[in-house]
């Protein structure tokens, strides 16, 4: 038993709680040292990591309140999970209010860092990468926190998912701000969750880059109040890498913003460039599903004012060549499938954007009896839509 | 049956050491203080709950049990005891998990080969404190003479009876929780009236240890007395209740794929017929379904039973090789299914 252990079974007889400390923990004591110490941690410890490469052969993780894990910065701490020999993530977090910062994890088997039932967490300048680049054999998830109340994700970087670089799953009161996601198959993916605002975001180079949807089936439901701002979409040209099976594994190469299902998404300020299927695409869930709860319409969706550069003008869509010629070469930046539950809750755009429908008139209906043309909406500059967000104590903690 | 006799004599052996007591100074008795205690004890041999460690004679007032259905663990031994402090009783709680008076403790030891040969591997220990319980594993040392705390957990290489050459993982004490917790709390999983013999139940009953033999008690199947010609619907469901439902339910640790493994549950999507995966990521395995009727090949749940990759192996803890006869009772469950 080392120091630590034996610190803590001395001290665990003692009645008064110790004040917060810090436990530095280095790169050479290896990830048992690391384990343990996230293991005998106080509710406001900090947990800092050492400079270097842990390797690790299991996952690790964190079941104490208030903690902070923390390393020297995501180039200079480096989790790696190249080895792993067991478990579906590389860190899972089942607590409450834990701040993690500055560190990297390198290639995990399944899951980069999974926070389940963890409100109140932060991530803040953590990068999740599988160095091999864009592989089906790669983990699912890079950032992943699920059934959470309160969820930050700051300044963080992930790249090589073969599902969602961050996906946010099940939760509320949410923000994803100054990220950077790259070869992942979807970028950013918000998921059956309420309030959240993904802002300054670049996606790049993903199959999509932000995915907004709203799945049935699932014990949380009822996605909605998300709002995609000032963030830059550009090139999500990769192939789809994603096994099949999986929801993601739909999404079309080139796709920027993807809506499925939901009530109230807000799509502004964003620039776009260069996504080859379509900048943004709002469509209703397609498979068919047995779940009374569910509505798989895309409801009041909102597509303001953006920057549209080049787009559309290689789309992964069975008929491409005639679509392409019909819109003189590119296809406009918005596809709506044309489904709505009702004219109020319809797709709404303001003056200026440009797009096509499919013209489905039910959802499910087969792609092959799709009748193609321009959108006909009425634009509209007046649309409301509330704050959303993390609370404000998250961000507080970053100071 | 190897496994109930060997039960069966040590259950014989404890009664021995009880009788023994009686005339000279016996061993130590279970150490209530290391139980409930704050800290976590170092060593196993702080409890008291063997007499003997090594032959895992276990002192009084700590029951040998077993489970008609148990939970596999890379093919290793399980030694299943629980402690009650002098004076309490269990409770049932009609066929569910029972019910544990404070003080008391779950103790399993995990042990591979047979006989002289035999090796104890970890003791994993449950201790009901006065703020819940708490889940500790403790690691048998190379002579056998002691095990200890193993907070962080740790890899043994050892061959499976199957004859598989593994690197067995033991859980640190966070991974404990992740498969003995419910809404956040740290429970037992294995003692569930259902899955116990209503022999066992009787005979505690008769011990003064339970308060009544609760109805759909020991109603479970008998995992060890199977044969080719029985149903396979109520195997695989008990398998895929005691292996997988721990997470795969509302509140458990896997509640947010949706996917609901309990033996009571009766809804055929949430036991994972025809459901899509949510999460799964690759362990998908471009497959659709958790579960295609009459396809058990194209079935995820399958998939994962067979596989020892991490981040498509499942259960994700637990095990480094395959059940196969697990893996063979629920491909007849599935390729049985209109």
């Amino acid at each position: 038993m080392n120091r630590l252990a034996l610190a803590a079974a001395l001290l665990g007889t003692a009645a008064a709680p110790l004040a917060a400390e810090t436990h530095r923990v280095e790169a050479a004591q290896g990830a048992a040292a690391l384990q343990e110490a996230l293991i005998l941690a106080k509710p406001g410890d900090v947990i800092e990591m050492g400079e270097g490469r842990f390797t690790l052969t299991d996952g690790l993780s964190l079941d104490v309140d208030g903690v902070t894990l923390r390393g020297m910065g995501m180039d200079r701490t480096v989790l790696d999970f190249t080895g792993q020999q067991g478990a579906g993530e590389g860190l899972l977090v089942t607590s409450d209010n834990v701040t993690l910062r500055d560190f990297a994890v390198e290639n995990p088997r399944g899951d980069g860092i999974k926070s389940k039932g963890a409100d109140m967490i932060v991530y803040s300048g953590i990068r999740v990468e599988w160095t091999g680049g864009p592989k089906e054999t790669n983990g699912a998830y890079g950032i992943y926190p699920v059934e959470s109340t309160g969820v930050l994700v700051v300044n963080s970087r992930v790249s090589g998912a073969s599902d969602a670089g961050i996906y946010v799953g099940q939760s509320r009161d949410i923000t994803v701000r100054e990220n950077i996601v790259t070869f992942n198959v979807a970028g950013i993916e918000i998921e059956n969750s309420r309030n959240a605002l993904v802002t300054s975001n670049i996606a790049n180079r993903n199959t999509g880059g932000l995915l907004v949807f709203d799945l049935p089936g699932l014990p949380v439901m009822g996605g909605g109040n998300v709002i995609l701002r000032d963030n830059v979409v550009k090139d999500n040209d990769t192939p789809n890498f994603a096994p099949k099976g999986n929801i993601v594994a739909s999404v079309r190469r080139g796709t920027g913003v993807l809506v499925m299902a939901n009530d109230g998404v807000l799509i502004e300020a964003n620039a776009f460039e260069n996504n080859p299927t379509a900048h943004v695409m709002v469509v209703a869930y397609t498979q068919p599903f047995d779940d009374a709860r569910y509505n798989p319409h895309a409801r009041n969706v909102i597509v303001g004012r953006n920057a549209f550069g080049r787009g559309g003008d290689d789309p992964q869509i069975d008929g491409k060549e005639m679509l392409l010629a019909a819109f003189g070469g590119a296809l406009p930046p918005v596809l709506w499938d044309g489904l709505s539950e009702s004219p109020d809750t319809a797709l709404k755009i303001v003056p200026g954007v440009t797009g096509w429908s499919l013209g489905l008139s039910r959802v499910g209906q087969s792609l092959a009896e799709a009748r193609p043309g321009p959108l006909t909406l009425t634009p509209t500059e007046l649309y409301t839509f509330p704050a959303v967000g993390a609370p404000a104590a998250l961000e507080a903690r970053l100071k | 049956m190897r496994l109930a006799g060997a039960l069966l004599a040590l259950a014989c052996a404890a009664l021995g050491m009880g009788l023994a007591r009686a005339d000279v100074t016996g061993p130590p008795p279970v150490s209530d203080a290391a139980i409930l205690g704050e800290g976590f004890p170092a060593k196993l041999s702080d409890f008291a709950f063997f007499t003997q460690g090594r032959a895992q004679m276990p002192s009084r007032g700590v029951h040998p049990y077993a489970l008609n259905t148990p939970l596999w663990s890379d093919g290793a031994d399980k030694l299943r005891f629980i402690y009650l402090p002098q004076g309490t009783r269990l409770t049932a709680d009609g066929e569910g998990l029972l019910r544990f008076p404070v003080g008391a403790a779950i103790i399993k030891t995990f042990a591979s080969g047979e006989g002289a040969d035999r090796r104890l591997i970890e003791t994993r220990v449950l201790l009901h404190r006065a703020d819940g319980w708490v889940a500790l594993p403790y690691r048998w040392d190379a002579e056998q003479t002691e095990a200890r705390l193993a907070l962080a957990g740790g890899r043994v290489n050892l061959t499976t009876p199957a004859g598989e050459a593994i690197s067995y993982a033991i859980p640190n004490k966070n991974q404990c929780k992740s498969c003995h917790s419910k809404d956040g709390a740290v429970i037992p999983i294995g003692p569930k009236a259902r899955n116990l013999s209503a022999q066992w139940l009787g005979a505690m009953v008769r011990q003064g240890a339970l308060d009544r033999v609760p109805r759909g008690g020991g109603t479970l199947p008998l995992w060890t007395a199977q044969r080719a010609s029985d149903a396979a619907a109520p195997l695989a469901r008990a398998y895929l209740d005691v292996n997988c439902a721990h997470c795969h339910q509302p509140g458990g640790g896997a509640s947010n794929s949706g996917l609901d493994l309990r033996w009571e549950q009766a809804d055929p999507h949430a036991y994972g017929i025809m459901k899509r995966p949510v999460a799964a990521g690759r362990g998908a395995g471009n497959r659709d379904f958790s579960v295609l009727p009459g396809r058990p090949e194209e079935s995820i749940l399958l998939y994962r039973m067979d596989s020892t990759e991490p981040g498509i192996a499942m259960p994700e803890l637990g095990r480094s090789s395959v059940d196969h006869e697990g893996v063979a009772v629920v491909r007849r469950w599935i390729a049985e299914m209109k």
